[in-house]
């Protein structure tokens, strides 16, 4: 794994290479093999060489930070003043904003350069990104392969060298599987430690915008530059910044094995964990075993709780404001329905109906509050199995990227491959997913590491171990910018 | 057969902070339409609200006054219902955890009038017909809103009336809200049932929704108690449903019925964190409530010995006794300011707006001076009265319109000579008085205000006639 961005900072400082140029290569690049990749839904080149040619003036002045001029991209449910946001739905067709997300507005503060908004699962409900309204991406490493999702055009991007770096959001592993399954970076941060302000809601008290990148350091560094308290949104939180300095060292960590994370796993994927944790072992962590029982609850949980609050969070969605709206109608109400069965994809539909279901006045109970009961409840399995132990080493998706169309016919195994990232967002917990290797069919499998709350310093610090000890290799995509 | 009226109203009010509930947009009423908006409250996609406290502390501050307990541990939740002027699909309202529970609003009578529960919530923007389309404006929408719940204790019409304007009274008093229902910063919500005189079951109820105005809420109730009283005697039964009430008719209407009652799928908003209020806070809110209108109407008849007419018609007006009182602090007595406040100021304050308002020309202290002239004997109330209309009008100081004469008063010896003329004038009072009528020195008091343009001091010539008689 290269630490692109600060290989390009340093290129950038050292004035071997200007903003401007480093972003007309990535565009170069885009232009060429989006068209087979299909990550990026819209491009923002003119922002993007404005934004170069600032970048290129704080560096000549000297007030250069870290991801100054550095190219990058961000999901289509980011808000982008003036730019499309659609969430890959047909309902927010042309749908500008006309305010910035609070993340990417600290991006700008540090003069980064945005090249597009990347292809997702319709506001971000799926795990394969093939819900989206433009077509699904595809994974750079087999066409023939989904990227995963719900930030697969993100880890598309990433992996195939079209981005520097991109910003995902992870409900229930977005971040996390995508980066798995394209052989990437992906960290989702402490619940609230990046502000969602500007993220386009699917389930509020889950969503996290996170970072994809090509290495744990970069990781670091996108997130030390968007987490923070923000007065937009009371749920966002400080945590203890990062370590700029990760030095790899591991000896005394208590990395935690939790055996139902492994209880019926594929034997390849379960290997290349475990090959990963042996590495760790011989650096000196201490392996113990901890227990989170109710751990396969997450997932329905889960289901209930992201439905519920998704079919609240889409009720604004009625043509009326901005979007899609239906043609031929008598009614506002007629124009409403209309605008929502055109403007919503299948997926959508059906979460929707979920969630309002499980909201219904006699159906409440017995579905939402035991979802949350049981949230609360693994939420206190995972803290006292923090109390054993640092931090826990899991696998971040039971298998490695479907084929493409896999999941239309098969969409309880579909829900079935998050068992392993939903916990951590019912729990709001940190998790990384880095590279651990490949499956024999060549396709990247990712290991995950879940810290308590506000541990995001020690997860990135015990990820950059495997990255130095290059547990985490993978062979580089060509035809994306090399750095 | 004889029915009894059973209600109990739900009470919006618009809370008078400067801002609205998520977001920093102006609650001014009016505007353009859209232009006191942004991304919070136009529900804009990755928007996000963020809790005003000033709408907390003055929901405490309602609750406190209506002697509710506050939840220091409070939540706020999804209301889920679609319609154009509701931006996100749902309002940010609250549900199975009030800010404030169990209190009442006492009535004139002494009885009380139960308050269930007061919690905070924002207000949805306004459909506006116009040339055949229907355009939103949403302006008002995340304007903060209280809603009082009162238990099914109102018996009557006038009790009804007599609790709105209660609150009413409550809500200015503690600056929590103008109160205007004209502009629709209060709106009520009437549940009725009836029920035979004398029954403790209570029957099925309607609700006549958004009353803005008090007769026309006084009449949707008398029409709707009458209507129910006539479906019941007839042999039918009353159908649980929200009614409309039409301004023009004078009827109420059915909107809608209960199987067609919207189910709202509430739930605890993940936006907003709990609502954690320090005990601390809440008894510093407490400290800080001025006077209550049942405390300020107890003091003036009580202490300051004002008639409870009087007394009545001043403690209405904010205004009036902040002013009322300005004069008192400067010595006035507050016998004869409430009376030249009641009967000569109210006079040129022709609607219950302008007595609100209480825009006039003369400050407190220029009153207290003209008081003081009349309480220290140096002119008579009815000079005062004549003052105090040309003040009204023209504004100034007292100083400027009475004469040297004018103050001088009448001297003693002119004042004695005056009296003797009265009793000469008036044998037959003065017979009368001797007798035991007290009330025939009044004819005497004429004589002699007659003959000095009112400037004589009545009570010292009440002291000169009694002595000449004797």
């Amino acid at each position: 794994m290269k630490d692109v961005i600060s290989t390009l900072s340093k290129k950038l400082q050292n004035k071997e290479l200007s903003s401007v140029e480093l972003t007309k290569a990535y565009i170069s690049v885009i232009e060429k093999q989006n068209g087979a990749i299909n990550a990026y839904v819209n491009t923002t080149f003119d922002t993007a060489l404005k934004q170069a040619e600032y970048a290129d003036k704080l560096i000549k002045e000297g007030n250069a930070m870290p991801l100054t001029g550095i190219p990058m991209t961000l999901k289509d449910n980011i808000a982008t003043d003036g730019l499309l946001t659609t969430c890959c739905s047909k309902i927010l067709r042309g749908f500008k904003p006309y305010y910035d997300a609070t993340a990417y507005k600290k991006l700008k503060e540090q003069g980064a350069v945005l090249l597009g908004k990347t292809n997702m699962d319709e506001f971000a409900m799926g795990s394969t990104s093939e819900t989206s309204v433009y077509g699904a991406p595809k994974n750079p490493r087999n066409l023939s392969r989904v990227t995963g999702g719900s930030s697969g055009g993100g880890a598309a991007a990433v992996c195939a060298n079209l981005a520097a770096y991109a910003l995902g959001s992870d409900t229930g592993g977005s971040v996390r599987q995508p980066a798995a399954f394209c052989g990437v970076v992906g960290f989702k941060p402490t619940y609230g430690a990046v502000s969602r302000y500007g993220l386009i809601a699917y389930g509020s008290s889950l969503d996290q915008i996170g970072p994809i990148t090509h290495s744990v350091s970069d990781a670091a560094v996108v997130y030390d530059a968007i987490r923070g308290i923000d007065k937009m949104d009371m749920t966002s939180c400080e945590t203890p910044s990062s370590p700029t300095k990760l030095d790899g060292q591991v000896k005394g960590l208590k990395i935690g094995i939790a055996k139902e994370f492994f209880e019926g796993l594929n034997p390849e994927i379960s290997s290349a964990v475990n090959c990963a944790v042996s590495a760790y072992q011989k650096a000196g962590a201490e392996i113990i075993e901890v227990s989170i029982p109710d751990l396969k609850t997450a997932l329905p949980v889960y289901y209930i709780i992201a439905c519920a609050e998704a079919s609240s969070n889409l009720g604004r969605y009625d043509g009326i404001r901005y979007g899609y709206r239906a043609e031929n109608y008598s009614s506002v109400d007629e124009m409403i329905i209309k605008t929502r069965t055109e403007g919503f994809g299948k997926e959508v539909q059906k979460r929707i109906m979920l969630g309002t279901y499980v909201l219904s006045s006699g159906y409440f109970d017995a579905y939402y509050k035991k979802a949350c009961i049981l949230r609360e409840r693994i939420k206190g399995e995972f803290k006292k199995a923090f109390e054993k132990c640092d931090l826990l080493f899991a696998p971040t998706a039971p298998n490695t990227a479907f084929k493409l169309g896999f999941s239309g016919g098969n969409a309880i195994e579909t829900y079935l491959s998050d068992v392993s990232t939903v916990p951590v967002n019912v729990c709001g917990l940190p998790a990384i997913s880095i590279p651990c290797g490949t499956d024999k069919k060549g396709l990247p499998i990712g290991l995950q590491i879940i810290g308590g709350k506000f541990a995001d310093g020690k997860v990135l610090f015990a990820a950059y171990f495997a990255e130095k000890e290059g547990l985490c290799t993978l062979p580089e995509i060509e035809g994306g910018v090399k750095i | 057969m004889k029915y009894e009226l059973v209600s109990g109203l739900e009470t919006h009010v618009e809370l008078a902070t400067a801002t609205k509930i998520f977001c920093s947009c102006t609650t001014a009423f009016g505007g353009s339409p859209n232009t006191h908006c942004c991304p919070v409250c136009t529900g804009q996609p990755g928007a996000l609200p963020v809790l005003n406290k000033k709408v907390v502390e003055f929901g405490i501050r309602a609750g406190l006054a209506t002697h509710c307990k506050i939840n220091t541990i409070t939540h706020l939740d999804r209301k889920n219902y679609c319609y154009p002027d509701l931006p996100k699909a749902y309002q940010i309202s609250q549900f199975d955890k009030p800010l404030c529970e169990n209190g009442y609003v006492e009535l004139e009578s002494g009885k009380r009038i139960g308050i269930t529960r007061i919690h905070i919530e924002e207000d949805a923007g306004k459909l506006v017909h116009e040339r055949g389309f229907t355009f939103v404006d949403y302006n008002r929408g995340g304007v903060p809103l209280i809603e009082i719940v009162s238990e099914p204790d109102i018996s009557s019409v006038e009790e009804a009336v007599e609790y709105v304007e209660k609150l009413q009274l409550i809500m200015r008093y503690i600056s929590v809200s103008d109160c205007k229902m004209q502009e629709g910063s209060m709106r009520c919500d009437v549940n009725i049932s009836i029920r035979p005189e004398g029954s403790k079951i209570l029957g099925t109820r309607t609700e006549i929704k958004n009353m803005n105005s008090l007769s026309f809420m006084e009449r949707a109730m008398k029409f709707e108690f009458e209507r129910q009283s006539e479906l019941l005697n007839g042999g039918g039964e009353v159908e649980q449903a929200t009614m409309r009430f039409d301004e023009q008719t004078g009827e109420t209407y059915v909107m809608r019925t209960k199987e067609d009652a919207q189910d709202y799928r509430y739930f605890p908003e993940p936006d907003i964190l709990t609502v954690t209020i320090p005990q601390k806070k809440v008894d510093e809110i407490r400290a800080d409530l001025p006077e209550l209108p049942v405390e300020k109407l107890k003091r003036y008849t009580v202490e300051l010995g004002i008639n409870h007419a009087t007394a009545k018609l001043l403690y209405k007006y904010k205004k009036v006794c902040d002013w009322f009182e300005g004069a008192l602090k400067n010595g006035a007595s507050a016998k004869h300011t409430a009376n030249l406040v009641v009967g000569t100021i109210y006079s040129t304050l022709a609607t219950e707006e302008d007595k609100e308002k209480f825009d006039i020309k003369v400050t407190s202290a220029e009153m207290a001076k003209l008081v003081k002239l009349v309480d220290e004997g140096k002119i008579n109330i009815t000079l005062a009265q004549m003052t105090l209309i040309k003040m009204l009008e023209n504004g100034g100081e007292v100083e400027s319109y009475l004469s040297a004469e004018d103050l001088a008063g009448v001297d003693e010896s002119e004042l004695e000579k005056l009296c003797m003329q009265a009793i000469e004038a008036n044998p037959q009072a003065v017979a009368d008085f001797k007798e035991g009528k007290e009330k025939a020195i009044f004819a005497l008091y004429g004589f002699i205000k007659r003959a000095t343009q009112g400037k004589a001091d009545v009570k010292k010539a009440d002291g000169i006639i009694r002595k000449l008689i004797k």
